[in-house]
């Protein structure tokens, strides 16, 4: 599946992914390949990207946010993020 | 006829000199633009996948929902947001500006202005200065944005201003600003920033089956805020890119007329120079005549 994360200063992440982690407003959640359609409000948190089924991640500190799956491509829009 | 000879000379220098200004003035704003627009074009992503996940959210919700932003009260109290320049020199931008945003008051909020329920926000020193200067009911709290511009800041402005709606402190609250065209031309507008226009149910959307967490309602509720701050933001950039657009060209018409100014200035410097050798010569030539005579 493709992750895009959009902050409204750039772009910060474009790429195929093995599976992301996000802080959703009533807890923590991941998404894997072939997710069904979802639209989620996140808190300010972690996202850990995971790059491969090994221990590969990535992690960015984000603040509050929106998630959106659809076709198997991640949309991850946020105020701000930095890379941790 | 010398004393008009160096007068003319040092004109010459000190257009060449202003001219020198310009030009430079011309390729800081050059370069500054190639970022503000850089910047907007950033930022076009963010904001259309936001506007297209309301509209997602919309077309798979049914019923009106009830959110506090998108109240229309009877509107006794305005807040103007104007936002120009924290720097001169860019020809009539700034002016521009704030003569928009006066006749906005004449027109469409007199009554409330009469009422002293008129306040402006200046985001930009210029503004700022003018519009205090003529006795408008200004707040300096966000006059300096541009001093460090990013989200953040600008995110602060928007939210100060839904508190303030939902306090109900402020009935409707518009943006005054520049709209980026290109380097020449800008387009000054007055947006309506609160209460949000209701949104459309554009039934054509293909539905599809969303997971929604939390519940549509709540969901539009958390997204209103986020489409505002980003409407703000892109007000801002807009701004920011107008403001170097003008200056830019304002600098290069500048340059334009130092170069006309510096041609008749050498031509009469020319013709002075020949007068006055030619009367020189004259002395010399009859001088030389009356010794012979």
């Amino acid at each position: 599946m493709t992750l895009e994360i959009l902050t409204p200063e750039k772009k910060l992440y474009s790429g195929e992914v093995y599976g992301v982690q996000l802080p959703g407003i009533s807890g923590l959640f991941e998404v894997l390949n072939q997710h069904a359609p979802l639209v989620s409000a996140l808190k300010k948190g972690n996202l850990k990207i995971l790059k491969d089924n090994k221990n590969n991640f990535q992690n960015y500190s984000i603040q509050s946010g929106f998630v959106e799956v659809l076709n198997n491509k991640v949309t991850v829009l946020v105020e701000g993020a930095i890379e941790a | 006829m010398a004393g008009q000879l160096k007068e003319v000379r040092n004109r010459i220098k000190s257009v060449q000199s202003t001219q020198q200004i310009t030009k430079a003035m011309k390729m800081i704003s050059a370069a500054k633009l190639r970022k503000a627009q850089d910047a907007i074009i950033q930022m076009r992503p963010y904001a259309k996948k936001l506007q297209e996940m309301l509209s997602n959210i919309v077309s798979n919700a049914e019923g009106g929902s009830n959110i506090k932003l998108a109240e229309e009260r009877n509107v006794e109290k305005v807040l103007l947001i104007v936002i120009t320049s924290d720097r001169g020199l860019c020809g009539g931008y700034n002016s521009n500006i704030v003569k928009l945003a006066k006749s906005t008051i004449a027109e469409k909020y007199e009554a409330q202005f009469k009422k002293g329920n008129v306040t402006i926000w200046n985001i930009g020193k210029k503004g700022w200065e003018s519009m205090t200067r003529n006795g408008f009911k200004t707040d300096a709290a966000f006059k300096d944005i541009f001093l460090q511009l990013n989200f953040e800041n600008v995110q602060t402005a928007a939210q100060a201003a839904m508190k303030a709606f939902e306090n109900k402190e402020f009935d409707a609250v518009e943006i005054v600003y520049s709209e980026f065209r290109n380097a020449a031309t800008q387009r000054f507008v007055s947006e309506k920033f609160l209460p949000i226009p209701k949104v459309e149910n554009k039934s054509n959307n293909k539905k599809s089956d969303f997971i929604f967490e939390p519940e549509k309602d709540a969901l539009i509720a958390e997204l209103m805020p986020k489409i505002l701050n980003t409407q703000l933001y892109k007000a801002v950039l807009d701004a920011n890119a107008s403001e170097h657009g003008a200056r830019m060209t304002a600098m290069d018409k500048a340059s334009d007329n130092a170069n006309e100014l510096l041609k008749s200035l050498k031509i009469s410097y020319n013709r002075a120079r020949q007068a006055a050798i030619t009367t020189e010569l004259t002395e010399i030539v009859s001088g030389a005549a009356a010794l012979q005579g």
